[in-house]
């Protein structure tokens, strides 16, 4: 549905999104991640035409976004970062203009209107006037906007930044809803997000894509997931040294919690070393209060991704 | 068509929500109502003579205040952006803005009718260039709408929206002063391109295909210049 080839945005000297190119499929829903300035916003606002890019091409639905942009317009529904809105219009009135701009047949304007509100729960507001609506309520606002001509692709940019967390929750259960009938493109820096809404991946950082893969891959192509959290009673220098002579143990950490020892084990490879740590517990016999295996976040792989690149880049330099 | 009427539409709601045309209406109508009576008791005529003058300069002030928002507030609230990735093209929104405008002008001139009527109770005006300023009227309304729309179109800054749209249309207006201080072609030049010389002429009866021209086609260049500004952000 989206398919972006070689793209490059410059600005006067630095290159906002720097020759990127990725493919997403019919209802396939997208997260791009990256940290502020990264190029996620340009990069969504060529893709809705808002700005043309230097070089290279994108189509959506089949449509070029440079030479066919009505026909792409009319296949998105776009919500920009901070959701700008008319603050003088009552809901229902905003969202009947949106729907008239979209070229929505007359008949039809009042019941996808209707279904929008229902969809982004905002029926109870639709009479106020969208300058006295909380940031949550005009989020949903602007949700409902992009919606309302079913659109086969939608781009979101940031589309829970700034919310309380049960609106958050709320939004995402509401985009996860979409992203079965939908093409999604989203962006944020809100991890457990990406995680829990999409079906692929893509970090980019200083305009370049450094990954593109499914949460689940990018998470086990990242070093090792061995590591694990142990709560031990007992010397603590003394079980530190026991467990550091386990094979495949790389490093141990402990701290002291009142009698209780917490210990950070990590491991070097791809096994898994509970067993190994079970069987030196035993066998010098200390209490075992917890082991648990630490799961690697998207956190890490973002902070692992995109430190690794500024480290390359000042290597390089 | 249709997205122009539905941006007119929207834009029109928009300046009677907020306060700016009640208070731009007012503001003009208390202005112009004193300056009829004034000039009224000075020429003392049944005509719009002096009247008009003065009503065209309060809307030299005036009409930049109308359209100052045009583009400048939704560059700064953003709203560009999700205007802009609508379905429309550049042209449907610049003209939906640009007769917006130029209604609320049209709506703000009109009470002064009743200046007409009180010279048709108490005196016999002649019609003609009372008919022929309004038509005047109208047409330097659609070249002021058309440059405060363009000068909106370049700040994300009301005020400097409005005080810029004004020091502009006094240049137009006082360039054509300049022509009586020589000859030639750079002094006709000045005198054609200034407002004041095509608007004496209908405020004197005469509704000259000349003047509607200058008028006329000074707007279309305006407003295609205010496209071609809105589109140039795909070219920076």
């Amino acid at each position: 549905m989206i398919n972006v080839k070689n793209l490059t945005k410059r600005y006067v000297n630095v290159n906002a999104v720097d020759n990127i190119s990725f493919d997403v499929g019919e209802n396939e829903t997208v997260g791009l991640l990256g940290p502020n300035g990264a190029g996620k916003t340009t990069t969504m606002r060529i893709l809705t035409c808002f700005m043309p890019a230097t070089a290279g091409t994108a189509t959506i639905a089949g449509f070029d976004v440079f030479t066919d942009s009505l026909n792409v317009r009319q296949q998105i529904g776009y919500l920009p970062e901070n959701v700008p809105l008319y603050l003088d219009m009552r809901v229902n009135e905003y969202l009947m203009f949106r729907a008239k701009l979209k070229n929505i047949p007359r008949r039809e304007r009042r019941k996808k209107i209707d279904y929008c509100l229902e969809l982004t729960g905002i029926r109870n507001v639709q009479n106020q006037i969208t300058g006295t609506l909380s940031k949550g309520y005009k989020q949903r606002v602007g949700l409902a906007d992009t919606l309302i001509h079913d659109p086969k692709i939608l781009i979101l940019d940031e589309p829970t930044i700034g919310l309380d967390p049960n609106q958050i929750m709320q939004i995402r259960q509401v985009i996860k809803g979409l992203g079965e009938k939908h093409t999604v493109l989203l962006s944020t820096h809100i991890l457990p997000e990406v995680e829990m809404v999409c079906d692929r991946i893509m970090i980019i950082d200083n305009g370049k894509i450094v990954a593109m893969d499914t949460p689940a891959n990018l998470m086990k192509q990242l070093k090792s997931s061995s590591n694990v959290v142990l709560e031990i009673k007992g010397d603590g220098e003394r079980i530190k040294s026991s467990l550091s002579g386990i094979d495949g143990v790389n490093s141990v950490t402990w701290k002291k919690k009142g009698d209780i020892n917490e210990l950070y084990v990590e491991g070097s490879g791809e096994e898994d070393i509970r067993e190994k740590i079970f069987k030196c517990i035993v066998k010098d016999n200390y209490i075992l209060r917890e082991m648990k295996r630490q799961p690697i976040t998207l956190e890490e792989v973002f902070h692992q991704i995109t430190t690794k690149e500024t480290e390359e880049v000042s290597d390089n330099a | 068509m249709r997205n122009v009427s539905t941006i007119y539409q929207r834009e029109i709601k928009s300046y009677f929500y907020s306060p700016i045309a009640y208070v731009v209406i007012s503001v003009f109508l208390i202005a112009s109502g004193f300056f009829f009576a004034g000039n009224l008791q000075f020429w003392q005529e049944a005509s719009l003579k002096g009247s008009l003058d003065s009503i065209q300069f309060f809307l030299l002030l005036l009409t930049p205040v109308i359209t100052m928002k045009l583009f400048a507030d939704e560059t700064k609230s953003g709203t560009i952006e999700t205007l802009m990735t609508s379905p429309v093209t550049d042209f449907d929104v610049v003209f939906g803005k640009f007769l917006a405008a130029l209604s609320l002008y049209v709506v703000m001139i009109l009470p002064t009718w009743i200046f007409v009527l009180f010279l048709t109770i108490f005196g016999n005006p002649d019609f003609g260039p009372i008919y022929s300023s309004y038509i005047g009227l109208v047409l330097m309304g659609s070249l002021f709408v058309s440059v405060g729309l363009l000068i909106s179109s370049f700040t994300r800054n009301q005020v400097v929206a409005a005080v810029i749209g004004i020091v502009s249309l006094i240049i137009l207006w006082v360039i054509g002063f300049l022509s009586t201080y020589g000859d030639g072609w750079f002094y006709e030049t000045l005198r054609y391109a200034g407002t004041f010389d095509h608007w004496e002429s209908f405020t004197k009866g005469i509704v000259d295909t000349r003047d509607v021209i200058y008028y006329l086609s000074f707007t279309a260049l305006l407003l295609f210049i205010t496209v071609r500004n809105v589109e140039s952000r795909k070219w920076r």
